[in-house]
């Protein structure tokens, strides 16, 4: 298993092994799934409340699918740990942590000072998304 | 025209300051061609043949006269003294320097300007109506919204990485001037015309799943009516279902207009509707205060009032641009001009850098400011007094940019072609060329009338052959450059996509071709008909037998 490299949860990490959505459905014990680029985040919306931890994997950065799973899973009220796996790479971390990922775990360690400026890269952000930040348009009309 | 407050300009700021880094990264090494290259693309840089091609975004095809200035003093500073203005109301360098690109993105920051998104698989650079804000058939200035739009679209964390690109075009008058079913989304703005929901309010009507490329598709309507106050919800579910469903097994298939074909329009539409209710949850639309607050900044300058409508047409080289070049403006005295950037034998859309400046200061001292940038590739002055117009005129006849050939044969649409571009098969400029030259004489182009020539250096269309009235694609036929002739496209608010003829032609075989498709019409037309016009009655047959019989 690679390393988780960046986290952004207090809670204890999860170390348990991640099953595929197909495995996850038939079984009812698992605590950690893995979204593949083509999976339907929305099949794992009636397990939420025992799941711990989904990966969701990139197989390539340049395939945004993961993205929205991401978000459909925070949206469908998810609070555990949603982790980046894969070809993840400093230019996406911010937007990955914009839609609800809050673990990463590149499959090659990326250079710690350059990924936290990526991290940093963004004070004001123009979307409503998963991370809870105040749009630019909730700030400009801050009642 | 809108203007940055601080949170605008911080994030322009910001993505120069990112882009810098990720430069640096690329010149250390860290990153690989391979890994830079969809980085450096959503910052609209491309590699092409010969150089580094930057292509500047113009937001809704609109600038002010300090922006026009600098992107003439950038063609001056870090190119070849020209630029080039774009079927996306863009402009584009075509010989820069990888090391130079960020002090270029800070040069364009200082006038609210970026060059964000308009390539790469992302949301690109929102176009309109050239004569948004002026025209007289307008219902309302759509830029208030395509500037929402903008914002919602810029750095949109889910959408950077969708399975290709996507473009969004905003109008709201019946004449189409933008395309706009020929874009991934078209949005137009509308009256509510359902009385049981109030009728008569402002909202947006959306289309999509148009589109060029190798597959051309006329976007079908997916709602009638969406309320302003839930235009981005609605949005974002439309990309979003596109985001997880369209495909990515191959990129010729991955544009929206495949998944809208695939799924078919209704089972699209169901799918969008079912993400539009669940997302109506999450509180991801802007309150309608922000476009209150955007609208304003769009607001008509300051028109005099009472303005006489007389124009002194004696002088018969301005009586011709007037007829040719201008449109009917919605404030009386005043007119809607347009600067055709296709001189006889010139490259379609380029301007020397002195002609940039020009017409920058010539905006400045007689249209409020404004100029805007058409699909045409030509430029616009939106708000003329119909008093200064035969002195703008001269101005602009003084520095060769006084051609009257607006929407003639002779305003030509091509994209760069194999002379720059590292996907074309063929070269679209010489032949754009020949055939201004062929057809050079005023009498000639007026004569044919209204003709939109549209050509394209390979299937990906980026010269609109599709949608030309007529269309020129250039193939490759076993290493020879080779063109193939469509007729009866059309991307106004009669969209419809043009039909091939029949084999292709050598680059002097084209150009006769075309010359013999102009004399059937002239030998067919009846009154009043234009040439797309007399070849939807008469149909492609007696065209056929005249250019190949």
């Amino acid at each position: 298993m690679v390393d988780v490299q960046f986290r952004f949860r207090d809670d204890e990490a999860v170390n348990d092994s991640a099953v595929t959505v197909g495995a996850f459905t038939e079984q009812t014990n698992a605590t950690a799934v893995r979204i593949e680029p083509g999976d339907d985040a929305r099949d794992l919306i009636p397990f939420l409340e025992r799941l711990r931890l989904i990966e969701v994997n990139f197989p390539a950065w340049t395939d945004g699918r993961g993205y929205s799973s991401a978000r459909v899973l925070r949206e469908a009220g998810f609070t555990g740990e949603i982790r980046a796996v894969g070809d993840v790479v400093i230019d996406m971390l911010s937007h990955l942590k914009r839609c609800g990922f809050d673990a990463f775990a590149p499959d090659k360690p990326l250079n710690p000072v350059d990924a936290q400026n990526a991290f940093d890269r963004w004070d004001n952000v123009y979307q409503a998304t998963a991370d809870g930040r105040r749009p630019i348009w909730a700030l400009r009309h801050t009642a | 025209m809108y203007k940055y407050d601080e949170y605008d300009q911080q994030m322009v700021d910001t993505r120069v300051a990112e882009f810098r880094d990720q430069v640096r990264r690329r010149l250390a090494g860290d990153l690989t061609e391979e890994q830079f290259r969809p980085l450096r693309l959503q910052n609209g840089l491309y590699l092409q043949l010969h150089a580094y091609m930057l292509r500047v975004a113009v937001p809704y095809g609109t600038l002010n006269s300090a922006q026009m200035k600098v992107l003439g003093d950038i063609a001056d500073k870090y190119d070849r003294g020209y630029g080039h203005f774009t079927t996306r109301q863009n402009i584009q360098y075509n010989w820069i320097k990888l090391e130079d690109t960020p002090d270029i993105l800070a040069d364009l920051a200082k006038v609210e300007m970026h060059a964000i998104q308009t390539s790469g698989n992302c949301i690109r650079n929102i176009s309109s109506d050239q004569f948004a804000g002026a025209a007289a058939d307008e219902l309302i200035d759509p830029r208030p919204y395509a500037e929402l739009l903008r914002q919602w679209s810029s750095f949109h964390p889910e959408f950077l990485t969708l399975p290709r690109k996507f473009k969004i075009a905003v109008i709201a008058s019946d004449t189409d001037r933008a395309a706009m079913r020929l874009h991934d989304i078209g949005i137009k703005m509308v009256k509510n015309a359902n009385p049981e929901n109030g009728g008569g309010e402002i909202g947006a009507q959306f289309y999509a799943g148009g589109g060029m490329g190798r597959t051309p598709m006329i976007g079908p309507m997916i709602r009638e009516f969406v309320p302003l106050d839930q235009l981005i919800t609605y949005s974002e579910a439309c990309l979003r279902v596109y985001n997880r469903y369209g495909r990515r097994d191959n990129k010729y298939k991955a544009r929206i207009k495949i998944l809208v074909h695939e799924l078919g329009r209704d089972e699209y539409v169901r799918q969008v509707e079912e993400e539009f209710r669940h997302l109506l949850t999450q509180g991801i639309e802007p309150p309608l205060a922000e476009l209150e607050r955007i609208k304003p900044y769009f607001a008509d300058p300051a028109f005099e009032t009472s303005l006489s409508d007389d124009l002194d047409l004696s002088d018969p080289d301005f009586r011709l641009w007037v007829e040719r070049n201008t449109h009917a403006h919605k404030q009386s005295g005043y007119v809607i001009a347009t600067v055709s950037l296709k001189p006889v034998g010139g490259i379609p859309g380029d301007a020397s850098a002195d002609q940039i400046r020009l017409m920058a200061q010539l905006a400045k001292d007689y249209s409020f400011d404004e100029l805007r940038v058409t699909h045409a590739q030509n430029i616009v002055f939106p708000h003329v007094k119909k008093a200064d117009l035969y002195t703008l005129w001269q101005k602009l006849d003084d520095a060769a940019l006084s051609t009257a050939n607006l929407d003639t044969v002779g305003d030509i649409i091509a994209c760069p072609g194999l002379d720059y571009c590292s996907l074309a098969n063929a070269r679209s400029i010489p032949v754009a060329q020949k055939i201004s030259q062929r057809f050079g004489s005023p009498e000639k182009q007026a004569e044919i009338g209204e003709l939109k020539l549209k050509i394209s250096g390979c299937i990906n269309a980026c010269g609109h052959h599709h949608a030309g009235h007529i269309g020129i694609l250039g193939v490759d036929r076993k290493g020879v450059e080779n063109y193939q002739l469509l007729l009866g496209g059309s991307e106004g608010a009669d969209t419809s996509l043009g039909k091939i003829t029949g084999p292709g032609f050598d680059e002097d075989g084209i150009v006769d071709a075309v010359e013999k498709a102009t004399q059937v019409y002239l030998s067919k037309k009846q009154d009043g008909e234009r040439f797309l016009d007399t070849y939807r009655r008469i149909g492609m047959d007696p065209f056929k037998e005249a250019i190949y019989g």
